[in-house]
């Protein structure tokens, strides 16, 4: 019955918190080698860096980076196979955005587990874009001579490393609406742990708020 | 392929429980475990800053060996750092090294470069000797492990060029550098032999001045800033894994660009 799917089938939710975990690890672990050499006005809390001192937060990068790596080619895997992509993230049109959007911001925006509204799709997919992109600037700022071309592609090494500093500054900012918006709907926190069955349509008007 | 002797947790106990004291030591001195628990003290706590023998720094220690492995499979023999313009060379240069700028060693009298392990001629070098090797120039990027890079101007005799002319046996794994300023550092055997690994006699065109290494430093772009040693007093061609002053603390050993 499609009632009954779950809001997140279990591949998702696997490989959700799989993910999550790496990505906390190369931001916190980040932040340390960031402070090594720190390329803006400030610096992080050491008590906010993963690993101690900077051949810490290598190891820790360097580590976490092959768990992001599985993980996020396997959730790419299934995103296209599943329909996963198609049924849940595909972008629908700025109209629909600015819609969500105003309604959102009004407090007015319905959320039904398992269906994901305009400003979600966008989010959502806005920050998978986003890590791919801190992925691949990663990739060219530690390989920038057997990856050279790929260095070349963002504009040499220096760019390169301030592109994946922005991606990780997008990231962060992606948490903190994300956990913010999880913090007033608590629902979507144990639909992202247990199978939740999505919620039927007819009900979207009783969840407004 | 780079194998690294297999190392197990008993050889390296007593190795590590020195780095400990050291690392606790630098940490002491920067008022670190005076200012209550953190994540990061936290992180030191439980080990995982690859100063104790934790479980967590036994696995990160052995994913920098699988990260080792990778890079030594990434590395191509023929694949060259990007060179520049005279033009983009950064000025002013900036000093680095383990030590502060006032901490460097003027080059000791009666220098001579010393050969030792693997080599057929373990005869010492003088620097009129090794300037007498054929000589090549490059204009290329230094990348530091923390981040930060600049594009400087170096000449000197070819690794390749130098370790062939004293016999290596260039199927040793490993050739290792030590420096008369306390440093030391290693290189697997394939970027010793890369073209642009050069033994530098010569920074921005006039002899290398004691900050930049005098009277010889290593200069390798297809690596970290860290592997270019400065200052150097001895090399060794060796299949007993050397390590390095940085590397012994926790850096990247492979560090390849």
């Amino acid at each position: 019955m499609h009632s009954q799917r779950p809001a997140h089938p279990l591949p998702v939710r696997i490989l959700h918190w799989i993910g999550a975990g790496a990505i906390i690890c190369m931001i916190l672990s980040g932040w340390a080698i960031y402070d090594a050499s720190p390329s803006l006005p400030f610096t992080f809390p050491r008590w906010m860096t993963l690993g101690g001192w900077l051949a810490g937060g290598i190891a820790w990068h360097l580590s976490a980076m092959w768990v992001l790596f599985a993980d996020g080619l396997a959730y790419l895997a299934y995103g296209a196979v599943s329909g996963h992509f198609r049924r849940d993230l595909r972008p629908v049109g700025p109209r629909s955005v600015l819609a969500d959007l105003g309604a959102a911001v009004r407090f007015r925006l319905g959320h039904r587990l398992g269906h994901f509204n305009a400003v979600q799709r966008l989010l959502y997919s806005g920050v998978i874009v986003v890590i791919c992109l801190s992925v691949v600037t990663g990739l060219a700022i530690w390989k920038p001579v057997q990856l050279g071309w790929l260095t070349g592609l963002f504009g040499g090494y220096p760019i390169a490393r301030g592109i994946h500093l922005a991606m990780m500054g997008l990231i962060v900012g992606f948490l903190l609406v994300h956990l913010a918006l999880v913090a007033l709907f608590p629902r979507t926190l144990v639909a992202m742990v247990a199978p939740l069955p999505a919620e039927p349509a007819t009900q979207a008007q009783e969840h407004g708020r | 392929m780079i194998r690294r002797p297999a190392v197990t947790a008993g050889d390296l106990a007593p190795e590590l429980a020195r780095l400990r004291r050291r690392e606790l030591a630098r940490l002491r001195r920067r008022g670190f475990l005076t200012r209550g628990l953190s994540l990061g003290s936290l992180a030191l706590l439980t080990g995982c800053d690859l100063s104790t023998h934790s479980g967590v720094d036994a696995a990160l220690w052995a994913m920098l060996g699988f990260n080792d492995r990778v890079q030594a499979a990434l590395f191509s023999r023929t694949r060259l750092a990007e060179t520049y313009p005279a033009s983009a060379i950064t000025k002013p240069f900036r000093f680095n090294a383990y030590y502060p700028e006032w901490q460097v060693r003027t080059v000791p009298t009666h220098w001579r470069l010393e050969i030792a392990g693997r080599v057929a001629d373990t005869a010492p070098w003088t620097l009129d000797k090794l300037l007498a090797l054929p000589q090549e120039a490059q204009i290329t990027r230094h990348i530091c492990i923390e981040g930060w890079s600049q594009i400087g101007q170096w000449s000197g005799v070819p690794l390749h060029t130098f370790l062939r002319r004293v016999g290596a046996d260039l199927r040793a794994r490993y050739v290792a550098f030590r420096c008369f300023d306390g440093y030391a550092t290693s290189l697997d055997m394939a970027s010793a032999l890369h073209p642009q690994t050069i033994l530098a006699v010569d920074f921005e065109q006039a002899p290398l001045a004691p900050e930049w290494g005098a009277p010889l430093r290593l200069r390798i772009p297809t690596k970290l800033g860290f592997k270019s040693a400065k200052n150097l007093q001895a090399i060794e061609v060796t299949n007993t894994y050397p390590g390095g002053y940085w590397e012994n603390q926790g850096y990247d050993w492979f560090s390849g660009s």
